[in-house]
């Protein structure tokens, strides 16, 4: 049987029990999850057996079909406006010298790691119907646009999702070498055309691969357009959510339905993505990066303005939800006035939510940092076909957004022979499921250009294979891998969409906690706990920023 | 650990359809200093690697002493490896590198101390012991990988290509230092490279490889003065293959017939007549009033000696060398000329390219 299938005979060694351990974990917390889900979106209450009812009713139907065409709607243009600003945003960042480019660097890279539904929340309390801009203007009579509905998400996820294209293509334009350019200078075309002709077909595959992620994380994102759009504007996660949670008992059905429809969306995107940047991908070793343009004066400034603006925009939720949460409210809103008291309340009811946050966070990063090693270094060093699988089944939650996380592992672990929901496990798994592929493939890329020979090295000098992954790979590994980690962490514990499904009384967290006193106006409260989680990820990103000294990559 | 002989018996390994090794036999003695020489590509790396248990041996057998060792698992063979690109452990100082091996032999940290001050001595680099590897040069590195290596007394150290990644002038002064160490302390050692010079220059004894077989096994001097064949003739050292009819019954007095001058009084082994090819080293051709006739293509000073590039009438174009001190002037190209060659340091072969002499 193993010889028909072309498997060799296996060496039962300290490698053979990792690669059990870890297919056996992901055929039991990911294949099985998510083939239960596509089981059941072809069940029907309706109907019995199988059956393409609910499919039929999704296409049939304007509630869903209207949702459908708010989401591309929506991530169409989030998409476009942030290549749109995080685009020219890179060529003015990489080619002038910008004032303080460190500190807006900083500032771009925080508006992303913030969670963006504290992004909405805060838009809400400056341009919301009771939001400090709005009534200002409205006192001397002016009207403000609103911030509710998809304009307002829209802009929502530009602020938040901006440095994704930012990232990309700052990337690719300093790796360009400068005589690519020279020669097109050479050959007698303008800088306009020149930037046109040469450098954004070279950097295309980079601007692509950016609005494909700002792509996937807003077609996704679930708290933004349930903050934003009230009920109205509906799109797809959010209509997971209804669907499940649902006051008239919640349909696990039509859920899972939703929820394949939303993975089918994303995954083709990157399909198509994958496909194009196969066709055309240049690779380019960057032996003179391109010069930096020493501007004077009021040029220089000129030049400034527009990159420190956004910068500030993106930061701005921020500011505002650490400032209000230092101003006293009563159930009308903030009323003015410093206090603490927003503070001493989330310490003494929501206590549970903050040491959850910090703990299920904390057991979930030290999971993927040891299987994060253990998977990359199988996957570089091992090769074969149980490498291949794993490899494709790792990277498989990229395409999965965080509340379809949720309906799988419900639907799979709601029923006996094993009951997880409720518990704190089943927090921890969804958060290690989903941020897996982010250390998996930081550590694949820190392996592959280890040299193998320094293994060896340590194995002809007397130390067996296991004992060398850990006295010597897992060691050099480590502080890559570490940074990547805090990366992680801050996504962890500002993760709002699979941990909502997931969240019983016991194990709520922070920015559950949050999504609740938005939802029953408990502004001050809200503010002072998304300021608990703002102070932590600008302190982790810090920390952060320190040890990988520029070498980790954020995206 | 005592020292071992190798041997190797009929090894093979493939990769798919491809022999990588395809049948090796080696004796190789204790305390010997054995070269594995050949172009890229040759299986010369892919059989360090078996010896050194990187590789699976498909078929055959190798043993250290009595002992097979087909199926030890590389950290348990005792060897000592260099690699390539040294393969220095980049998070340990130079000491921790050279101490590692002996950490895992459960050496009393006396001992080490005093193994390892002694191991970086022999390397001389006792005062960079404290240095990190990202702040020594290539060749620092490359003796703290010597140092590594046979600090844990293998029964076996393998050397794969260890100086191809130093300049020219290191690569000869690190040349020496390897042989002289090798000679002081007998450890058999197996070493890898391409680069024939290098191989002449070290070894006790060269094997050299081609397509994952065995060319010739023998001292340098017998490589380079009688190659078995033509492939070992063209890789060690310049020669030149000259077209040639041999002729005459008597194959103890025969004569050499090359683009129609007439060489005779040559002792063949076996008697041959017809169609055969000459292998000469461009120091056996010497210009004189008698001999081939020629044209000098070129004509390059090189200092010590003046290489010329000489068309022979038959049209194959040979390469002569002439020793300064030797010549009262460098001759002009264009100019004919006449090549004469000492029929003693000749290798003659027939059509099959099998010697004759």
């Amino acid at each position: 049987m193993m010889k028909l299938l072309g498997f060799r005979k296996p060496k039962v060694d300290f490698w053979f029990f990792v690669k059990v351990i870890v297919i056996l974990a992901m055929l039991f917390f990911l294949v099985y999850p998510f083939s239960t889900l596509i089981t059941r979106s072809f069940f029907s209450k309706k109907v019995d057996g199988m059956t393409f009812d609910n499919y039929a009713t999704f296409f049939s139907k304007k509630y869903y079909l209207d949702a459908l065409k708010n989401t591309l709607y929506i991530t169409f243009f989030s998409s476009l406006t942030c290549l749109l600003v995080g685009a020219p945003m890179a060529y003015l960042m990489t080619r002038y010298n910008i004032f303080g480019k460190k500190i807006i660097y900083v500032c771009i890279i925080l508006a992303l790691m913030s969670p963006p539904f504290i992004g909405a929340y805060s838009w809400i309390l400056l341009f919301g119907r009771a939001g400090f801009v709005t009534k200002l203007f409205a006192s001397i009579g002016i009207k403000t646009p609103t911030i509710y509905g998809p304009g307002g998400i829209i802009l929502v996820f530009t602020l938040h999702l901006y440095p994704y294209v930012y990232l990309y293509v700052s990337g690719a334009l300093s790796s360009i070498d400068s005589s690519l350019e020279e020669a097109g200078e050479n050959l007698g075309s303008s800088k306009i055309r020149r930037l046109f002709t040469v450098t954004l077909p070279v950097v295309m595959p980079s601007i692509l691969a950016g609005v494909v992620m700002v792509f996937m994380t807003s077609l996704a994102d679930f708290g933004t357009p349930m903050l934003l759009g009230e009920g109205k504007t509906r799109v797809l996660p959010v209509l997971v959510y209804d669907a499940y949670m649902s006051e008239i008992g919640g349909d696990a059905n039509m859920a899972s339905t939703l929820s394949v429809i939303v993975v089918a969306c994303s995954l083709s995107v990157l399909l198509l993505q994958k496909y194009y940047v196969a066709r055309k991908n240049y690779a380019m070793t960057s032996l003179r990066p391109p010069k930096v343009v020493e501007l004077r004066g009021w040029k220089r400034f000129l030049v400034t303005l527009p990159v420190a603006i956004v910068a500030f925009l993106g930061l701005l939720p921020q500011l505002t939800v650490v400032i209000s949460s230092f101003i006293r409210t009563d159930f009308t809103g903030f009323i003015g006035g410093f206090t603490l008291e927003n503070y001493e309340k989330i310490l003494s009811r929501l206590k549970t939510n903050i040491t959850n946050t910090y703990y299920f966070s904390a057991v979930a990063i030290v999971f993927i940092v040891i299987f994060g090693m253990l998977i990359s270094y199988i996957l570089v060093r091992k090769r074969g076909k149980v490498a291949s699988i794993m490899d494709l089944l790792v990277m498989f939650p990229y395409v999965i957004p965080g509340s379809v996380l949720g309906v799988c592992l419900i639907v799979a672990f709601n029923r006996r022979p094993i009951i997880l929901t409720g518990t704190a496990a089943i927090m921890i798994v969804s958060y290690v499921v989903r941020k897996l592929p982010y250390t998996v493939r930081s550590g694949s890329a820190f392996l592959y250009q280890m040299d193998v020979s320094v293994e060896e090295a340590s194995v002809s000098l007397g130390i067996s294979p296991m004992k060398t992954f850990f006295k010597v790979v897992a060691r050099l590994m480590l502080p890559g891998i570490l940074s990547g980690a805090i990366l992680s962490w801050i996504t962890c514990i500002n993760e709002l969409s699979s941990s909502i499904m997931l969240y019983s009384g016991k194990t709520s967290t922070i920015s559950v906690a949050i999504y609740q006193e938005v939802m029953r106006m408990s502004d001050g409260t809200a503010a002072a706990l998304a300021s608990v989680l703002t102070l932590t990820t600008v302190l982790s990103l810090l920390i952060f920023l320190r040890l990988s000294k520029g070498k980790v990559s954020i995206i | 650990m005592e020292s071992y002989n190798v041997a190797i018996k009929d090894a093979v390994k493939t990769y798919g359809d491809f022999k990588a090794v395809a049948g090796i036999t080696l004796d190789i003695n204790k305390g010997e200093f054995f070269t594995l020489l050949g172009p890229s590509g040759c299986g010369k790396t892919t059989l360090l690697r078996m010896i050194a248990g990187f590789n699976t041996i498909d078929q055959g057998t190798i043993s250290f002493g009595d002992r097979v060792i087909n199926n030890v698992p590389a950290h348990k063979r005792g060897i000592g490896m260099v690699f390539q690109n040294y393969a220095i452990f980049p998070h340990l100082s130079v000491f921790n590198n050279v101490a590692y091996g002996l950490k895992a032999r459960k050496v009393s940290a006396d001992e080490i101390t005093k193994r390892v001050e002694i191991a970086l001595e022999m390397v001389q680099i006792s005062e960079l012991a404290a240095r990190m590897p990202n702040e020594l040069s290539g060749g620092q590195q490359q003796r703290v990988a010597l140092a590594r290596a046979f600090v844990i007394e293998p029964s076996v150290l393998l050397m794969d290509e260890p100086l191809s990644n130093l300049d020219a002038k290191l690569r000869v002064q690190m040349r020496a230092t390897i042989k002289k160490l090798q000679r002081k302390l007998g450890i058999t050692t197996i070493y890898v490279t391409h680069d024939q010079e290098e191989a002449l220059a070290i070894s006790d004894r060269i094997a050299v490889m081609r397509n994952g077989l065995i060319m010739q096994v023998g001292e340098p001097t017998e490589i380079y003065k009688k190659p078995e064949n033509e492939f070992v003739a063209g890789f060690i050292g310049v020669s030149n293959f000259l077209d040639c009819e041999i002729e005459g019954k008597d194959h103890e007095n025969a004569v050499l017939n090359v683009s129609d001058y007439r060489l005779p009084g040559i002792r063949l082994s076996q008697p041959y007549q017809g169609a055969g090819k000459i292998a000469v080293r461009p120091e056996y051709l010497t210009l004189s009033k008698e001999g081939i006739q020629g044209k000098i293509e070129l004509s390059t000073f090189l200092g010590d000696f003046i290489e010329y590039e000489i068309l022979l009438e038959n049209g194959q174009t040979i390469q002569l060398n002439e020793y300064t001190k030797d010549a009262l002037t460098i001759k002009p190209d264009g100019m004919k000329v006449k090549v004469m060659m000492d029929t003693d340091s000749i290798i003659i072969y027939n059509a099959q390219g099998e010697v004759l002499n």
